[in-house]
């Protein structure tokens, strides 16, 4: 249980996606504008993280034990359908929800999180359970650092910036700044 | 599959370019992505592995000699099948060819150099998201002639490589004091240590990009009717000129 949880903790905090591995970085740049947007995108993403997971576990475990050098087609080719069987389920069932994550889920089927958490899961060696444990938390720190970023933007905009530095080189300093901060829970897996 | 991205994304159900096919001349194909539209450094595309792998000179090097050679392959391969994909599918198909060179550059590399191949990790891999790949495969490759595509492929490689090596002779030089591995400063240089962790890469790209924000604010300054690189398909903010 201990170890699900450190898994959780550390795909959240430590080894944060956005912030410490890079992945993820189009949707950190592109929909970071509004807080509400941000955490739309986050829930989407966690989504399509778990449906990651479990692809990838199934794949993994029964289908290409024999044939390893077909991982990165096959994965690409089953997340990105499953995705969109998922997608068109959820229009039929739960219109509302569907309103409420629909637009994202096309767009983050090919993003590098999601591939990156199929890839990490396989070299890692997760099982079912650590798989899960993993998606959530990679999930959940994609969120936060989301979040985060979209409030330091809508308070940013309320501020005089200098003209020059308006626009994609202030975002990069300031999730550099995030990051920095992150590092400090590095400290968390060392005890 | 459906991530087309443009705004007229709905055009490419119909099976019409989702972008304008402007004519150039083959110089204006290979020069563009080179400097003016450079995919990092303007267009800000294929930012994970510029700030991933980007904390040596040599990691750098090698993530860029593999990405160049796997857009140069899936440009000619999708410019040479552009009449045999169907629309509808396109970008399944332009994903498949991009992982199958991905998973060639992954072996290759694992055989030739181990060590670097196992310091980039999985970011190898990553290649296959790497959306400056798919966006060259979409606006350019899909739809001119096998030459054209290989030297529109070339010059946005090249982009990519010296945006690459860039990024990464700076973080290198800051946070380690050396260039591919030979000291640079002496002994008593005091390492920046954060410019090799992750925070040192968004704070570099930021740097260039606020540098580079000047730098055109200065040159529209002495001259305001200078026109924009003809066919320019990256939009400059108005915001820019200070």
């Amino acid at each position: 249980m201990s170890d699900l949880f450190w898994i959780f903790i550390s795909a959240m905090l430590v080894n944060n996606f956005t912030l410490h591995l890079f992945l993820g970085l189009c949707p950190f740049m592109g929909v970071s504008a509004r807080v509400e947007t941000a955490l739309r995108m986050g829930a989407a993403n966690v989504f399509v993280m778990v449906i990651t997971a479990l692809s990838a576990w199934v794949l993994n475990t029964f289908v290409l034990t024999d044939a390893p050098y077909l991982r990165l087609i096959s994965f690409i080719v089953v997340i990105a359908s499953l995705v969109q069987i998922v997608e068109m389920a959820i229009k039929k069932l739960s219109p509302t929800l569907f309103r409420e994550l629909g637009i994202f889920l096309p767009l983050i089927t090919t993003n590098c999180a999601i591939l990156g958490l199929a890839i990490f899961q396989t070299n890692r060696g997760y099982g079912f359970l650590e798989g899960m444990a993993f998606a959530l938390g990679a999930g959940a720190g994609l969120t936060l650092a989301l979040v985060l970023m979209a409030s330091i933007r809508e308070r940013s905009e309320l501020s005089e910036v200098p003209a020059l530095a308006r626009g994609m080189g202030l975002v990069l300093i300031i999730a550099g700044s995030l990051s920095m901060a992150f590092m400090g829970f590095a400290g968390l897996l060392s005890q | 599959m459906t991530s087309a991205g443009p705004p007229n994304a709905a055009a490419s159900s119909a099976g019409e370019p989702l972008l304008p096919v402007i004519e150039t001349t083959p110089g204006h194909d290979l020069l563009r992505g080179v400097w003016r539209e450079n995919p990092v450094l303007v267009q800000l595309l294929g930012l994970c592995p510029a700030l991933a792998v980007t904390n040596t000179v040599a990691n750098s090097l090698a993530m860029g000699l593999a990405t160049f050679f796997v857009l140069l392959g899936s440009s000619v391969l999708v410019s040479s099948l552009k009449r045999l994909i169907p629309a509808e599918v396109r970008i399944a198909a332009y994903i498949l060819i991009i992982a199958t060179f991905v998973t060639i550059a992954d072996m290759v590399l694992a055989a030739l150099v181990p060590a670097t191949h196992k310091a980039l990790g999985a970011f190898i891999a990553l290649i296959v998201v790497n959306c400056m790949i798919l966006g060259r495969q979409e606006a350019f490759a899909s739809k001119r002639p096998v030459g054209r595509a290989i030297l529109d492929a070339v010059g946005t490689g090249v982009g990519f490589l010296i945006a690459m090596v860039m990024m990464g002779s700076i973080r290198e030089l800051l946070g380690n004091g050396s260039w591919l591995g030979v000291p640079v400063f002496g002994q008593s240089f005091e390492p920046w240590i954060i410019m090799i962790l992750p925070p040192g890469g968004f704070f570099t790209l930021g740097f260039i990009l606020l540098g580079f924000g000047w730098w055109e604010g200065r040159k529209q300054k002495r001259r305001p009717g200078r026109r924009p690189w003809p066919h320019s398909v990256v939009e400059r903010p108005e915001g820019r000129v200070a």
